[in-house]
Parts: structure tokens; sequence; C-alpha cells
């Protein structure tokens, strides 16, 4: 782990759900999901507390500090 | 209304008696879940045909939770929108155990206990939803709690929150207490459907205050007999379901009364008839409570002296 703000020049890092992620810089929600495995799962994605259409996710370049939320469906009443 | 109600069932029923009579006798209902002759239940853009919306948590496993939706009759049933557990990926999702082309889902926004937290969770089950091609996606089941005790509604949060939605296109069906003025109020912001809790959620008490939700009922229907009133949480057992649709709800939602009880498959089969009984019993018309009996059989012709009178 580096220390906060002294990432390299083309690492970033994000916060998914909560837990803190280094990526390389210019890469897209999309890349993120397919980092932590979950392309193609049904989940959705909210950056900055904005949901980010599943069409959109390619195109949209993630920046260093942002908050992600990735959910899902679960049991509930 | 309620005469209206009643009135639009007979009609339909003399058309239809002999085969209505039988079903009822039976206990039980048609391929759909409704019984014959019955009028599907309406939600916004959404046609229900059963009057039980269930819930998908807590079950043992998610076969059990399959099988209980299935002998529960339902075609919509509620799910949470939770964070992707990143390192259980490859885990079970409950999708793989709903068959989308039965079910629509109604996602909810259980566990937000402020307006901007339920308004987030709704956007993010909505594009959950479209992304599956649900036609749930244009509705969610608002909660904005107010402690964690009693998970009772914020009344203030849950009427921002109802605002905001309706805004943003939502059909909102919205949980509340059983309080008739919050209720007119969330419908008057266009809430699709006002759902009182008949008591606290999973508390198994059922229908606590049957006085209000006969206001509720009054109000939310006054000159809007379709109006859909549906109560959400509080059944304990299935004669809280019949207690609740004979009052003239429109359909229950419950979850815990199933998922927690010793036999869950009896006892969502039994939801099923309960709530089937209790709306036939609302449309038949019960009888008035009198205080004193009232002789079936002939006061006429007997062949013994009358009884002496109590005075």
């Amino acid at each position: 782990m580096t220390e906060h703000g002294a990432t390299p020049n083309d690492e970033i890092i994000v916060f998914v759900n909560g837990t803190e992620k280094r990526l390389p810089a210019g890469g897209t929600a999309h890349d993120l999901l397919t980092a932590v495995g979950l392309a193609g799962r049904p989940v959705a994605v909210e950056v900055n507390e904005v949901v980010v259409p599943r069409a959109a996710l390619g195109e949209r370049i993630l920046e260093d500090q942002d908050r992600l939320e990735i959910v899902t469906l679960v049991g509930g009443g | 209304m309620l005469v209206a109600a009643e009135k639009r069932h007979r009609s339909s029923e003399e058309q239809d008696g002999e085969r209505d009579g039988r079903m009822t006798d039976a206990g039980m209902n048609d391929a759909a879940g409704k019984p014959a002759g019955e009028v599907a239940l309406r939600v916004g853009s959404f046609t229900l045909a059963s009057r039980l919306v269930v819930g998908t948590g807590k079950y043992a496993s998610y076969a059990e939770m399959a099988r209980c939706l299935e002998a529960s009759g339902t075609d919509c049933v509620t799910v949470a929108v939770r964070r992707e557990r990143l390192l259980n990926a490859a885990g079970e999702n409950i999708l793989d155990h709903l068959d989308l082309s039965r079910y629509t889902l109604l996602p909810n926004t259980a566990g937000c206990f402020s307006a901007t937290d339920a308004v987030r969770v709704a956007r993010l089950g909505r594009e959950l939803l479209r992304d599956l091609g649900n036609a749930g996606s244009e509705w969610v089941k608002l909660e904005v709690l107010g402690d964690q005790k009693t998970l009772l509604p914020d009344p203030v949060g849950t009427l921002e929150a109802t605002e905001q939605l309706v805004a943003d296109g939502f059909s909102v069906l919205v949980y509340t207490s059983d309080d008739p003025i919050v209720a007119r109020r969330l419908k008057d912001l266009g809430a699709a459907s006002v759902m009182p809790a008949g008591s606290p959620i999973g508390s198994g008490q059922g229908v606590l205050n049957a006085n209000n939700l006969s206001i509720c009922l009054e109000y939310l229907k006054d000159g809007d007999p379709d109006y859909p009133v549906i109560v959400d949480a509080g059944v304990g057992t299935a004669s809280d379901v019949a207690a609740a649709m004979e009052l003239g709800v429109d359909g229950v939602l419950l979850n815990t009364a199933i998922a927690h009880a010793a036999d869950p498959l009896r006892m969502a089969r039994a939801m099923r008839a309960a709530c089937a009984a209790g709306r036939d019993a609302f449309l038949a018309g019960r009888i008035p409570r009198k205080r004193y009996a009232m002789a079936s059989s002939p006061e006429t012709d007997r062949i013994t002296p009358a009884a002496l009178s109590p005075n």
C-alpha cells in the first residue's frame, strides 16, 4: 500500500463498495467490473451517487477518489 | 365505496355463480390464483393475478424460496438491492432461482433511513431490472424507515421520497403506517399504492388497528374505489391475511410469516387460501355483528313449548 496521494501517475485510487481499489489511470467503469470479475453479472453501478446505465459503463472514465457502488438483487421483503 | 365493490362483484357472480360457488367450496382458485369472477388487481400500469405479494428474504435456501413462491400463487415478489460481495462473485444469485417470465420483481428500498438513500436505492434497482428486461423496473416498494428497533416508517422522509420518485417516473408503492392522514397525503403526492403496515415488520402481530386501516380504506378509495391499498408487513399467520382482506384491502404483502414458519411450504399454501377466502368474504359482504342470537331454524311449528323470555 502506498501512502495516500502517493500513487504513481498512471494509477488511481477508487472506492468500490467502501473498499479501496487501485486501477490504471484512464480505466472505465466497465474495466473495473471486469477487474473484479463482475462483467456480465446482474449488477448496477453508481459512481459518486449517480447511476451509470449499463450501456454507458464502457464510456465512463473513472477518476481518482471516485466512489462506486456495485449492487445486485438479494432476497428481501 | 364498499357497497359499490360488492355490487360490482355480485353482478359478475350472477353470471358465473355455479362456477364461483364450486371454486369457493373447494377453497381453491383457478390457475392464475384468483377466485373466478374476480377482477384482477391493478397497481399503476401493472395487473397482478394474485393478491398476495411475497417477499424473497429469510428462506433457508433458494430452493425452498422457489417452492414457497409457487405454492403461494403469487406473481409478484419483492427483492432488495444490496452491495455485491466482491469476493463471492461466482456465488449463487437469487436471480438464478426466480423465473422472470413468471414473476414481476418489485424492488424495495428496505434498510434506507433517509429519503436521499431511498431514492438512490430505487434508481439502482430500476437499473438492475431494466437490464434484466423485467417489467418491475418501473416501480418500487418505497421504505424510508424511522429507526432500527421498530422499523416503522419515517413519515416525513417517506413523503419526501415519494414526491421525488414520482417526479422521476416511478410507480411508487409506499410502505407507511396505518395513519389515515399520512396515507391520504401519500396518495395526493401520486403514490401508485399506499401500503399501510398491519403491525411492525416481521412482528407477526397481524392487523393491530383495524379501525385505522378501515379509515385509510375509506379515505383512499373515496371516489376512487379501485385505488389499490395493500397491507404491507406484520402478518403472522393465515388468519391475519384473511382478516386484512375482509376489511377490503386489495392485497397483502408478506415475507417472514412464510419464510420463518415451521413448515414454510404449508404456510405458503395457507396464505394463498386465506387471501382468496378473505377476498371472497369481503366481496360477499359479512353480516352485521349483533349482541344477541338470531335462530337459524324456524321459530314456528315447534313441538315443544317456547323458551322462557329473559324478562
